[in-house]
């Protein structure tokens, strides 16, 4: 009896101190969460207080202000029609990319998705370079444009080329994986049961890859609202005309208006925390959608 | 080729391949209207190819398909009226179990549309015929997998389709709802009298549902039969050991005599010219002779309960194989015996495969 007793005690102690392979130990989990919150506090959350700080010192009359300028104005409208042209060009063409690559095998595949990636690998700067260097009066399509008096650098027409270049992975990145995973089972059967391949589109293909796909418009919106440094490139800095938010947000601060630099910055950043928001509600709305095919009725 | 009449569907010399690896080879196959005709094969034989290409899901390399005699290899898929039930049943998941049995019906265009009540009627009367009444308004994630499988089945009939494909119908259910739908799909076919293909991998689904069964192997039709034929006269080495159980013994073949090892096999030689061969025999063929001569004798290794007897497992005398008998269980045999057996019927099929000749039974 006394021996089982024994025996007993080192193997409660010993199951005490066995953990789940899994789990790491309490202080490296600790360690772990607060490395993270830490870090973003300090380069994510400190600078996004310090855009609505700076923007609100001078108090709300002149953060109003900073709206009513002509030029601000002018960026504001300039960057959403940048936006309202290049997001349905990358929703058009993200959508034929991932068709392509999910659903058929052709030489080159490979290929293709290495270079959807390519914006992501190049600086947007090089990026604006190489359309100046196309476009530009100078470059190698520059003459020719001229003599049709087609002006595309230091224009709109360059601002949604270099807009679209950096832009168009989000819609594609976010699909195929997407469209990978369902294969094309559930079209064959709608091509069985006599629908076109338009209605099988819309009527099988898109209600099973809707959330990825408005999560793509998000983040490409988002991207082709803030981008600087491509559009910096072939915008050249025409007040009023070829300025969109991000680059008046510069020479705003470059003149030392900072207040106004910053309530535009805000307003930047209130597109970044919205669109946020959005996607949080999409995933959640996503999550639910997928659990209430399991739980309604 | 013209047109072909009296059958409902006609695949003739159908080649597939692959990239380098060919699927289908020179495949020729008729079906009577009404059959149920089953696509049995492993897994890489090309049934599932096989139906399709029927279906119009793949576009064969070379060949025909013919529909009640008219060409349709070049008829798309929409257009070919085929009931086609997927071996995961592919349901629309975003669709109601009525929504997506109605879908064949609302995709139609305007014209030829039945209108909304007479959609939902139709819907609904499948339901009914499927068992489910009650359940349209679920979603699929909602089901069991025999229930999906009948929605997948009620889905391909609303089109009120002129052949009826299925693909590995009973695959993803566990036995006893296999058993149930087995049944039931044989009196769906009964009702619907609708020419049917089945692909399937299990040869007992095949045996049980089938009017006839087709036997592929490595992209070629082995043998084309009634499960009857099949059992009693296969046509290859593949079949016998595919269709039932079936042991292999190597044996010479010379002057009219089959040798196995130095024992002499009592099996009709007559077209087998001379050469290495083997012999191919059911565990129900073979049987402990009365006599106490037997032709093959070997020891039981072990033994095994089956619903009607005994199975004993014997290890040759002098060679390193084991065959498989059923005894009843009266007169079965002792772990450790020595047995004399004897052949009650075999094969024989020379062992280079381009000789296969059609031996006569044993005695």
């Amino acid at each position: 009896m006394s021996e089982s007793i024994a025996a007993g005690v080192p193997a409660a102690r010993r199951r005490a101190r066995v953990r789940p392979v899994t789990q790491d130990s309490p202080f490296a989990r600790y360690a772990l969460i607060a490395t993270a919150i830490a870090f973003l506090s300090l380069f994510l959350l400190a600078p996004l207080a310090v855009v609505f700080y700076e923007a609100g010192t001078k108090g709300a009359a002149a953060f109003f202000e900073a709206f009513q300028d002509p030029d601000a104005r002018a960026a504001i409208r300039l960057t959403l029609l940048i936006a309202a042209i290049a997001v349905p060009a990358n929703l058009a063409f993200g959508l034929a990319a991932a068709w392509s690559i999910a659903k058929f095998s052709f030489p080159g595949k490979s290929l293709l998705i290495t270079l959807i990636d390519l914006p992501f690998s190049v600086s947007p700067v090089v990026a604006g370079l190489v359309y100046v260097l196309l476009f530009g009066s100078q470059g190698l399509l520059g003459g020719w444009l001229t003599a049709h008096g087609v002006q595309i650098i230091f224009a709109v027409p360059g601002i949604v080329l270099a807009t679209i270049f950096v832009t168009f992975p989000f819609v594609a990145r976010e699909l195929i994986p997407l469209m990978q995973e369902q294969g094309s089972v559930e079209e064959e059967a709608a091509l069985t049961l006599g629908a076109s391949g338009f209605k099988t589109f819309l009527t099988v293909t898109l209600p099973n890859i809707k959330w990825g796909l408005l999560y793509g418009v998000l983040l490409c919106n988002a991207r082709a609202m803030g981008e600087f440094g491509a559009v910096s490139v072939v915008s050249g800095h025409i007040r009023g005309l070829t300025n969109t938010i991000p680059l008046q947000v510069e020479i705003l601060y470059n003149e030392y208006n900072n207040v106004a630099a910053f309530a535009l910055s805000v307003l930047l950043a209130s597109l970044a925390l919205v669109t946020l928001g959005i996607k949080t509600f999409l995933e959640w709305r996503h999550a639910d959608a997928l659990a209430a095919r399991g739980r309604r009725h | 080729m013209g047109r072909q009449q009296g059958f409902a569907i006609r695949v003739e010399g159908v080649e597939q391949d692959f990239g380098a690896f060919p699927a289908l080879r020179d495949v020729t196959l008729d079906i009577q209207p009404g059959e149920l005709v089953a696509l049995l094969g492993p897994s890489g034989s090309g049934k599932t190819t096989l139906l399709r290409v029927i279906a119009g899901l793949n576009a064969p390399d070379r060949g025909h398909v013919y529909f009640d005699g008219e060409d349709a290899t070049n008829l798309p898929v929409q257009d070919r009226r085929v009931g086609f039930v997927f071996q995961n049943y592919a349901l629309f998941k975003h669709m109601t179990v009525a929504d997506n049995i109605a879908y064949g019906l609302k995709v139609r265009p305007r014209r030829s549309r039945p209108s909304r009540s007479a959609i939902a009627a139709r819907a609904n009367e499948l339901l009914r015929f499927v068992q489910l009444e009650g359940l349209g308004g679920r979603y699929p994630a909602q089901l069991s997998g025999g229930q999906r499988q009948r929605v997948a089945l009620a889905r391909a009939l609303a089109i009120e389709p002129r052949v009826l494909l299925l693909d590995e119908p009973f695959g993803a259910l566990d036995a006893r709802v296999r058993k149930d739908l087995r049944r039931w799909l044989r009196e769906v076919h009964k009702e619907t009298g609708l020419t049917t293909v089945f692909v399937t991998h299990d040869q007992d689904e095949a045996m049980e549902l089938a009017d006839r069964v087709v036997v592929l192997n490595e992209g070629r039709i082995e043998q084309i039969g009634t499960p009857a034929q099949l059992y009693d006269q296969p046509a290859s080495p593949f079949v016998i050991s595919f269709v039932g159980e079936a042991v292999a013994l190597p044996v010479t073949v010379a002057a009219g005599h089959v040798k196995f090892g130095d024992r002499e096999l009592h099996i009709d030689t007559h077209g087998l010219r001379s050469g290495p061969a083997r012999v191919f025999f059911r565990p129900a063929d073979i049987a402990v002779s009365a006599s106490g001569a037997g032709e093959i004798e070997g020891r039981v290794e072990s033994l095994r309960r089956t619903p009607a007897g005994v199975r004993a497992t014997i290890a040759i005398d002098g060679y390193d194989q084991t065959l498989e008998i059923d005894s009843p269980l009266e007169n079965a045999a002792a772990l450790g015996d020595r047995v004399p057996l004897s052949l009650a019927k075999a094969r024989i099929f020379p062992t280079e495969e381009s000789a296969y000749v059609d031996a006569g039974e044993g005695i």
